[in-house]
């Protein structure tokens, strides 16, 4: 059961990964991969100011500007230095390594028995048990602070994808989301395409911050390795979320993307459960992102060759 | 309205490919008039539109639209002035958006986007009523993705949305040359029809002959980067196809001489 929770609890809180990706990805179909380095930066910034006796709201916070400014820098490397995307974000990517390693000084900093975003519910769920340190869940025993952190995180991401899905259907997210499908229309509406460009990777590199800020005080460290790879998790998940749930409408989108992150974790529980290498994890996903994108254009053509053969067969 | 003075552009220059697009092109448009401008292929009637529109910056020269100098804006910021219809069906809208959602940005063009749900109730009544005149039972599927329409449809729309807010200047690129011959015709039909009732400035890059002589009131024509005839008022009330046709053999055969020597023909033999 703890297990689940926990599978749980990172699922959500990479959820606004997946949230910020769906931003980048799907809305002005950018392939970012600043998101590993911003995902960190978020991480090891909020560590360092809570080590120093920041609040951690307060941290977390700090961590989005953050997250925005490094998207920000991604975008004008594109649109105003016409870099190609893949290179602006590798560029930006490898420069917040070293920018990670100045904010911590070190290569990673440990948070324990700090404050963090979830102390507020912990806090709330000890009131209410009366002073014990463990709940009873449908019959399982949970800590409360692990609760606590279920608890706040799941929170903060239904809060999160509110207000995202308000946004994107404004008169300022529906050009948003006309960028990455037709950036001529755009200009031909009045509206810089370059300038979408620029807001979008800040605000989705905002939420990776947020999100990397968050794991780094629910796991009780920051590491400056923890962002590779993130990016291709968040692939993952919104594909899964896609094949999951559709993308009917926006909120299917982006409930899509939050489950798939939530099954996408889970998946991987079970699966180190049952005896997979943690070092063989990334390239499994790598292999599974592959297939799912290539899949469905090899499911057409298998079917259009059925097709063939079937008539071929009903001509003679 | 728009007064176009000396503008020439050179692409690729000082290469194998330098291709002298327009050269020392001077137009004005009237207020309220509707101009084709023809010419064969390579002639700089689309490189003369896309000028306007800011696609690219004119090397030399002035645009102005009711004495404003656009000629060093970019191309979204003339979108205030100016609506556009692109050749490509496709060019003109969202694809993966809904007809609701691509009418509501058209509603703003070069507004502010302010952080308000754009699409509501009263704004879909709003565009029901409005897509009605295109007589396409388009506002029964305003939730459909645009990208699920066919060309024509998408055409009429993109010239909806484009004259949604009356624009200074209505530019029209080869709009039906990529449909079938029925959409064809019913887009031109469409273009005619809003045009008067807006009362509309509005200029035509066309193919089409027939259409050149059918709808405007003025028709530019073009060859090599330069305006070569220019028929209005009357004399664009008396031409017909053959007419336009006889012009262009015409240019054609000066073409066969060294520039010279047809100035010294036309002295002599027109």
């Amino acid at each position: 059961m703890n297990l689940v929770i926990g599978a749980f609890t990172i699922g959500l809180i990479l959820s606004l990964l997946s949230l910020g990706m769906l931003i980048s990805f799907k809305m002005i179909k950018f392939t970012d991969i600043t998101v590993d380095g911003s995902i960190t930066l978020g991480a090891s910034l909020t560590a360092v100011l809570i080590a120093t006796g920041w609040n951690p709201w307060l941290a977390t916070l700090m961590a989005f500007f953050a997250g925005s400014l490094a998207g920000a820098i991604t975008g004008v490397l594109h649109t105003k230095f016409k870099i190609q995307e893949i290179l602006a974000g590798i560029l930006m990517m490898t420069a917040l390594y070293s920018i990670n390693l100045r904010i911590m000084g070190r290569s990673n900093i440990p948070l324990l028995d700090t404050g963090s975003v979830s102390s507020q519910a912990e806090q709330l769920l000890t009131t209410v048990s009366g002073g014990a340190d463990k709940m009873n869940v449908f019959g399982w025993d949970v800590p409360v602070a692990d609760l606590g952190a279920l608890i706040s995180s799941l929170v903060l991401s239904v809060l999160l994808a509110i207000v995202l899905n308000y946004f994107l259907k404004t008169h300022f997210g529906t050009v948003l989301r006309a960028t990455g499908n037709n950036p001529q229309m755009v200009r031909a509406q009045g509206v810089n395409n370059n300038t979408m460009v620029v807001f979008s990777l800040a605000l989705s590199n905002g939420l990776v911050a947020l999100s990397g800020a968050i794991l780094a005080q629910y796991q009780g460290f920051a590491d400056v390795q923890m962002g590779i790879g993130m990016m291709v998790w968040g692939l993952a998940s919104i594909i899964i979320g896609e094949a999951l749930v559709g993308k009917s409408s926006i909120g299917m989108t982006i409930t899509g993307a939050i489950l798939g992150t939530i099954l996408f974790r889970l998946l991987i529980a079970i699966a180190l459960r049952w005896g997979l290498n943690p070092n063989d994890l990334k390239l499994v996903t790598a292999v599974f992102v592959f297939l799912a994108l290539v899949a469905p254009s090899m499911f057409k053509n298998l079917g259009k060759r059925l097709q063939k053969v079937r008539s071929h067969a009903n001509n003679q | 309205m728009l007064t176009i003075n000396n503008i020439s552009k050179t692409f690729f220059p000082g290469t194998i490919n330098e291709v002298q697009a327009l050269r020392n092109v001077s137009l004005q448009i009237k207020e309220g008039s509707f101009t084709a401008i023809i010419g064969t292929n390579g002639s700089g009637k689309s490189t003369l539109l896309n000028a306007i529109a800011g696609t690219f910056i004119p090397d030399e020269g002035s645009i102005k639209i009711d004495g404003t100098e656009i000629s060093r804006w970019p191309e979204f910021k003339r979108a205030r002035m100016i609506g556009r219809v692109f050749q490509n069906p496709f060019a003109g809208s969202a694809a993966d958006m809904t007809i609701a959602e691509n009418i509501v940005m058209a509603m703003r063009r070069g507004q502010s986007r302010p952080l308000k749900i754009a699409v509501h109730k009263s704004i879909k009544e709003a565009i029901a009523e409005k897509v009605q005149m295109l007589k396409m039972g388009l506002e029964d599927r305003l939730d459909n993705p645009i990208g699920t329409l066919s060309g024509g449809q998408r055409q009429a729309l993109t010239l909806l949305m484009a004259t949604w807010l009356k624009p200074k200047l209505l530019l029209l690129d080869e709009h039906t040359a990529a449909l079938d011959p029925k959409s064809a015709a019913k887009v031109a039909e469409l273009t005619k029809i809003i045009i008067e009732r807006e009362n509309l400035t509005a200029l035509m890059v066309t193919h089409s002959m027939q259409q050149a002589v059918d709808l405007p009131d003025r028709i530019v024509m073009m060859h090599r980067g330069q305006i070569v005839e220019d028929l209005h008022d009357e004399m664009k009330q008396r031409v017909r196809v053959p007419d336009l046709l006889e012009t262009f053999n015409i240019i054609q055969k000066r073409e066969l001489f060294d520039e010279s020597v047809a100035r010294l023909m036309k002295e002599q033999y027109v």
